[in-house]
């Protein structure tokens, strides 16, 4: 009896104390500011930052490799505690959204062949540059939409990609799977876009697209300086655009229709409503 | 009879005999004749003609740029009336030469006939290629690539493409038929090119007639023609020389890594053309066939001439069309518009209802494993196609996606019709495209 309990104790004082002087040895010296920059991070792991997961990202800011802004998830609440953390100036952010510049679904932009192939937008594009006629319109088989992360993006019943501006954090994982690059990264405080993306000119878009861009430069002249048009396609001009009034006016006059200002609606067939932070 | 093949594959209905009987026939000049210069697989051909010139037939159009490259011939004499972007087999707008035919059809001047005995094999390859002749199965692999191995790569045996395994088409079946006289020409000037005796015919005995024929006419010149079981992809150069020779490719090779040369019958009879009367590639035959039109035909085409002028040869067509292919219904590529001119490589043009066409949604996989026992590569197409849905590149190259010929028996076989092949065409171009970055 006494001699089990002195040799297991004994064993487990030697254990302990081989144990203490391991972890005092062979300590792993951890940045306690990494840990304090992984604690701010959202934790989606997605990728946006370009490193792999938050812990990576977290690493490489506390390391100095990496910018202290490339959190796009994270939005300007984020960048200012890693500010924090770091101990320097918050730097200003601009928050960015993606929008999909195209409004041509299966009602409105001419379809070139029947698709039958596999849903996967870049399957369809290799065969004979996609099924619509439009050489960069979005072509509506949803491969956006199963890579976001954040399940921003819908497909609307007539085959439109739609991308919610609450949900999406930013991290362009959808534009670098879209094979038309029909999806742009725009300022999250603009939103008045004209959803086109063909470069082609007017007549051509006209054979095909009801609600393409025609770069007739009427946006322009309802109010002066708010787009630029070049190669016959117009898109809003961020850099001024929240110093001009009445842009209301350039929407309204588009005898396309392309424009649209995203506080009053999403385009048609999707389910997304404007949010507070959007609504007029 | 205990037939040759090899393991795997499949035989859908053949449906030959549509146009099996029927003679072939010249199909008349149509007034303008597309001739794109990216007409076989390596660098297209560069223009080298203008507007308004004048040419004839079997000029120069377009020089070849580089070696895997042969150049393009005028199909017929004329004028040249625009180089410009037409739509083209592949699916997008390509440039391409316009020719409006003066009707007299003349021959160009400085082509010159040969003797083949008088010719060593240099010179005739640099003939073949300057004639512009490519694989006529429908791949357009340039002939004179093939016929020019690597030092150190022995070749021993020469088989020679009669199988024509694609359902519908009939074209290498009539050439042989009517033209075995230019083939076994072409088989011996190959011979002599490559050095080597032994010759093997391969032919499905779906065509019995024409084993008949060339196994009587191919007695005297030593060249043996070898009947096949009727099996699908048996025409791919792989599985042909399995069923021939029982070799082997190994993966990632080419035939001529275990000693073998497969040409078509096709191509053996426009090499003959090339050097006894000197007329590079400038016609083919194709067959004109499927439930969709009136009166199916074998058709002498001149290169250019449009998908709609070959069908007005055949009385037009038979209801709507929902689909139009271009080559075979496994692998042939199925076309947006009937304005699309026949290439080098049109063995066929297919047309197709609404009705002819079965359309299933597909479900889910039921792990039958008849893909796996049809794939005659011994692929597990179920298995990579679930990768490619994942985008799981890496796994799908493990399971050697790369070594997929894209037949489309898995396909075919699914019960639950997945589209098996796309998936796994998809994969292949992610894997290269992957490849190609780092």
């Amino acid at each position: 009896m006494f001699a089990a309990i002195l040799s297991l104790g004994g064993i487990g004082l030697v254990a302990a104390t081989a144990l203490g002087v391991a972890a005092k040895k062979f300590a792993v010296e951890i940045d306690p500011r990494e840990l304090a920059i992984l604690e701010v991070l959202p934790g989606a792991n997605c990728g946006a930052c370009g490193y792999p997961g938050c812990s990576g990202y977290a690493k490489g800011v506390a390391e100095g490799k990496a910018l202290p802004t490339a959190c796009s998830p994270g939005g300007a609440e984020v960048i200012e505690a890693i500010a924090s953390v770091l101990g320097i100036e918050a730097v200003t952010f601009e928050p960015q959204v993606a929008v999909v510049a195209c409004q041509g679904d299966n009602q409105k932009a001419k379809v070139k062949y029947r698709y039958l192939g596999l849903t996967d937008c870049n399957a369809a594009q290799k065969l004979a540059d996609g099924p619509k006629t439009c050489p960069s319109g979005c072509l509506g088989l949803g491969t956006c939409e199963r890579t976001c992360p954040f399940d921003a993006i819908e497909m609307t019943s007539e085959n439109l990609a739609v991308i919610n501006r609450d949900k999406c954090t930013g991290c362009e994982k959808c534009v670098a799977v879209c094979p038309r690059q029909v999806i742009r990264m725009t300022p999250r405080k603009v939103t008045t876009h004209v959803l086109c993306n063909s470069h082609d000119k007017g007549a051509l878009i006209r054979g095909y697209c009801q609600i393409g861009c025609i770069g007739c430069h009427i946006c322009n002249k309802t109010v002066p300086g708010a787009f630029v048009i070049e190669n016959f396609l117009a898109h809003t001009n961020y850099e001024k655009l929240d110093e001009l009034e009445d842009i209301e006016l350039a929407v309204t006059k588009c005898p396309t229709k392309c424009i649209r200002d995203f506080s009053s609606g999403y385009p048609a067939g999707s389910s997304f409503v404007p949010t507070r932070n959007d609504a007029a | 009879m205990n037939l040759k093949t090899f393991a795997g594959g499949l035989h859908p209905p053949d449906s030959k005999h549509y146009s099996a009987n029927k003679p072939i026939e010249r199909c008349p000049l149509p007034d303008e004749l597309v001739i794109p210069p990216a007409q076989h697989i390596g660098a297209p051909a560069e223009i080298c003609i203008n507007v308004g010139d004048q040419v004839k037939k079997g000029q120069v159009i377009a020089t070849a740029k580089g070696f895997v490259s042969v150049p393009v011939h005028a199909s017929t004499s004329g004028m040249v009336v625009a180089i410009e972007p037409r739509l083209h087999p592949m699916g997008k707008p390509l440039p391409a030469v316009v020719i409006k035919p003066d009707g007299k059809d003349q021959w160009e001047d400085s082509l010159q006939q040969h003797d083949p005995d008088q010719l060593n094999a240099d010179e005739l390859k640099k003939l073949i290629c300057a004639a512009g002749i490519v694989g006529m199965g429908g791949a357009t692999f340039p002939a004179h690539v093939k016929l020019s191995p690597p030092e150190g790569k022995k070749i021993d045996t020469l088989i020679l493409n009669g199988v024509e395994c694609e359902p519908f088409l009939t074209a290498d079946h009539r050439m042989m038929l009517e033209e075995s006289e230019r083939i076994i020409d072409g088989i011996n000037i190959l011979r002599k090119i490559l050095g080597l005796e032994t010759a093997i015919i391969g032919i499905e005995v779906n065509k019995p007639d024409a084993i008949e024929k060339l196994t009587r006419d191919c007695a005297p010149h030593g060249i043996q023609v070898q009947p096949l079981k009727v099996q699908y992809p048996q025409g791919a150069e792989k599985q042909l020389i399995d069923a021939c020779t029982g070799r082997q490719v190994p993966t990632g090779g080419l035939p001529m890594d275990c000693g073998v040369v497969v040409q078509n019958v096709g191509t053996c009879a426009a090499i003959s053309d090339t050097i006894r009367l000197g007329r590079p590639l400038v016609e083919r035959v194709a067959t004109v066939t499927g439930p969709g039109i009136r009166e199916p035909k074998n058709l002498l085409i001149a290169i250019g001439t449009s998908l709609q002028h070959m069908l007005d040869q055949c009385g037009g067509l038979d209801g709507e069309p929902a689909k139009i292919i271009m080559g075979g219904p496994m692998m042939g590529q199925t076309q947006l518009s009937l304005q699309v001119p026949a290439i080098r490589g049109t063995s066929g043009l297919l047309i197709f209802r609404e009705q002819d066409l079965p359309r299933k949604n597909f479900g889910p996989c039921i792990r039958c494993g008849r893909c796996v026992s049809v794939c005659p590569i011994h692929l597990q197409p179920t298995t990579i196609a679930a990768y490619a849905r994942l985008d799981m590149i890496d796994e799908a190259e493990n399971n050697n996606a790369l070594d997929c010929i894209e037949c489309g028996c898995c396909t075919y076989i699914c019960p639950a019709t997945l589209p098996l092949v796309q998936s796994i065409r998809h994969i292949k171009g992610s894997i290269l495209a992957k490849r190609r970055k780092i």
